[in-house]
């Protein structure tokens, strides 16, 4: 609602309901509109149409429906589309443990939908951070546009803690790009020198051209090798060219520390604790939290890995961005995964013990 | 030569991908002669489309075009419609994209009423892959997912249109080129959802495999074997394969739009807000 949101299009999906159900009382107070769709695959379809009618727009969700969006997420990252997409991640595969958390959804938020395509992804660890970075989210959406996934888990999701909402304000918005004023000579998919194109809706005489095949800036369909290379290497490079201002992450106790906890969502709130409880046995650990997960901090990780002793890596899931980080310390230190596969959250005792397993290996 | 609706076309993406003899293109004809007739203002006219050969429709037409995901042309029209309910949204599509995967969109919009035209271009099988069986097919017919003849039995779709809430439901084919045109302009006048379905050949796919003869024979075929019943009841509306085709505007039952509904309970609920 900070952000300017003015439609969501939902779908009932425990542990996000609360999600909807809010946005269907809140969002007609202020004139905007919350609609009730026939399943998530709807719902992606009417973000994406209500943002081309240049309204915000956002769904939430669970990974049964995040799956159902795999689709049109694609249409929307092909069609550059702004819109948020929170996730409540539950313990999963399929139906799995609807009330009960996961971070399983970590990878499919990356490569969920097919093809090759960046994309952001934030992963908040407190009912704060889910205010802010669903403001965020929105921002970074309308700035480079593209779906931006808010990926959530089941015990932030219902998580009763403090919020601050700062006055409207003192709140940064940032809008999509207005389309210059030539109608005739506008080409929808013309970027800018920052690779993002600006942004005509539907209804203002620039009869926009919004296709879900390859196609070239006016948004013609051109079906061939050299125009698919051309439009899938900017739909990575206007990501990839402002990592430096999406990338985003806490950083606690790095300097000089032999072993480093990488953790996000729920998972970094039990690690705070194990840090705590690592340096007290004299252990020199560190943390660093993923406030962004996509991109990943892959220069971060990669300087720390060449200097530490070894990754901890505490996530509800078997191994998802543990891959990553494996990935970016190419064998330089040891990567220790602490899974979990859903329902339950980790103690602090366990990430403690991966710890001092990688501290005497 | 200048073609009166030369401006109504995006001159530079023709010629267009259909093959000899396809009614896709004579549905759009139809279409944009209805856009004339009412003189529809161009800039505040969208159409959707899912994929298929009718799929490429949108792309055409100079107007805000939307080629959207199979079968996800209703929802992100509707998506688009709550977001600037003064614009007229028109969905353009075929069978397969509207009644098999887009199926469960398409009775749900008609359910809500939502203020969408929805042009059906039905030629009974998929035909930009080839021509396999679609959620249309004729009983017995052949198809490439049909060799044997289909056993499946299909959707009567202005039966499904109006048994799920549609405002108004008309079916013709392509050798009306007139009555299509008077209902394409009767459904873009009525507020909610209504839906026209433009029965059309495909000689390429459709036509050769079950023998029925060049695109003018099958024109032949329908100015012989239609019927125009506006009174039918829908249970009659059903197609069997060289079998009579019932045409008309069936249904014609006026109820508010969802958006109309829906903005005058947000004014209640802001004023109470205030």
């Amino acid at each position: 609602m900070a952000a300017g949101c003015m439609f969501f299009g939902g779908y009932p999906i425990t542990p996000a309901t609360e999600v909807a159900e809010r946005m269907a009382e809140r969002l007609p107070e202020v004139g905007g509109v919350y609609m009730q769709m026939e399943d998530e695959i709807a719902s992606m379809a009417a973000i994406l149409g209500a943002s081309w009618g240049g309204a915000k727009s956002m769904t939430g969700t669970s990974g049964p429906g995040f799956s159902l969006m795999m689709e049109n997420l694609g249409l929307g990252l092909i069609t550059e589309t702004p819109c948020v997409v929170v996730n409540i991640q539950r313990a999963a595969p399929s139906t799995g443990l609807p009330t009960l958390v996961g971070q399983g959804d970590m990878m499919q938020a990356r490569w969920g939908s097919h093809g090759p395509y960046e994309i952001i992804a934030l992963t908040p660890s407190s009912p704060q951070e889910l205010f802010d970075l669903t403001l965020r989210a929105f921002n970074l959406s309308e700035k480079y546009r593209l779906p931006v996934l808010v990926m959530g888990d089941a015990e932030v999701g219902h998580m009763t803690e403090k919020v601050v909402i700062p006055p409207p304000d003192e709140i940064e918005l940032i809008e999509r790009k207005p389309p210059p004023e030539d109608r005739a000579a506008f080409k929808t998919c013309l970027p800018d020198a920052d690779l993002v194109p600006p942004m005509a809706r539907a209804g203002d005489g620039y009869h926009v051209f919004v296709e879900s095949l390859t196609h070239d800036d006016r948004g013609y369909p051109v079906l061939n090798a050299e125009t698919h290379e051309a439009m899938v290497r900017r739909l990575h490079d206007k990501i990839l060219l402002h990592k430096e201002d999406i990338v985003d992450f806490e950083e606690r106790y790095l300097d000089g520390c032999d072993i480093v906890i990488l953790a996000y969502g729920i998972s970094a709130r039990i690690a705070a604790k194990s840090l705590d409880l690592a340096r007290a046995k004299g252990l020199k650990v560190g943390m660093l939290r993923l406030i962004v997960a996509w991109p990943f901090p892959e220069d971060a990780v990669r300087e720390l890995s060449k200097r530490i002793q070894g990754f901890v890596v505490p996530e509800i899931n078997y191994g998802q961005m543990s891959r990553e980080v494996e990935r970016c310390s190419r064998s330089d230190c040891l990567v220790e995964l602490i899974p979990r596969a859903g329902g339950e959250i980790h103690t602090p005792e366990e990430i403690l013990a991966g710890i001092e397993r990688v501290a005497r290996a | 030569m200048v073609n009166p609706r030369d401006n109504l076309l995006r001159q530079d993406r023709i010629p267009h991908i259909w093959c000899s003899g396809c009614g896709i293109g004579t549905v759009v004809g139809c279409f944009l002669s209805a856009i004339e007739d009412l003189g529809l203002d161009t800039d505040k006219l969208a159409v959707v489309s899912g994929i298929g050969c009718t799929g490429r429709v949108a792309g055409y037409l100079n107007v805000d075009s939307f080629h959207t995901t199979h079968g996800r042309a209703i929802p992100f029209a509707t998506g688009l419609k709550m977001a600037r309910p003064e614009l007229k949204v028109v969905v353009i599509s075929g069978d397969g994209d509207l009644a098999a995967i887009g199926g469960n969109h398409f009775i749900h919009a008609a359910r809500r009423n939502m203020d969408l035209t929805v042009i059906c271009v039905n030629n009974f099988n998929y035909a930009m892959t080839g021509g396999q069986s679609g959620p249309t097919t004729h009983r017995t017919a052949k198809t490439t997912t049909t060799p044997y003849g289909s056993v499946d039995y299909p959707f009567s779709l202005p039966m499904l249109a109006a048994a799920s809430g549609a405002v108004y439901v008309a079916r013709w084919t392509v050798f009306h080129v007139q009555r299509l045109r008077r209902s394409m302009r009767d459904a873009l006048s009525k507020p909610g959802f209504s839906f026209v379905e433009a029965i059309a050949p495909c000689p390429t796919n459709y036509g050769r495999r079950n023998k029925l003869g060049t695109a003018l024979e099958e024109m032949k075929y329908y100015k012989e074997k239609s019927v125009v019943k506006n009174d039918a009841k829908l249970e009659e509306l059903g197609l069997e394969l060289g079998g009579e085709i019932l045409c008309g505007n069936f249904w014609d039952r006026p109820r508010p739009p969802f958006h109309e509904v829906l903005l005058d309970q947000t004014r209640q609920v802001q004023a109470k807000a205030a």
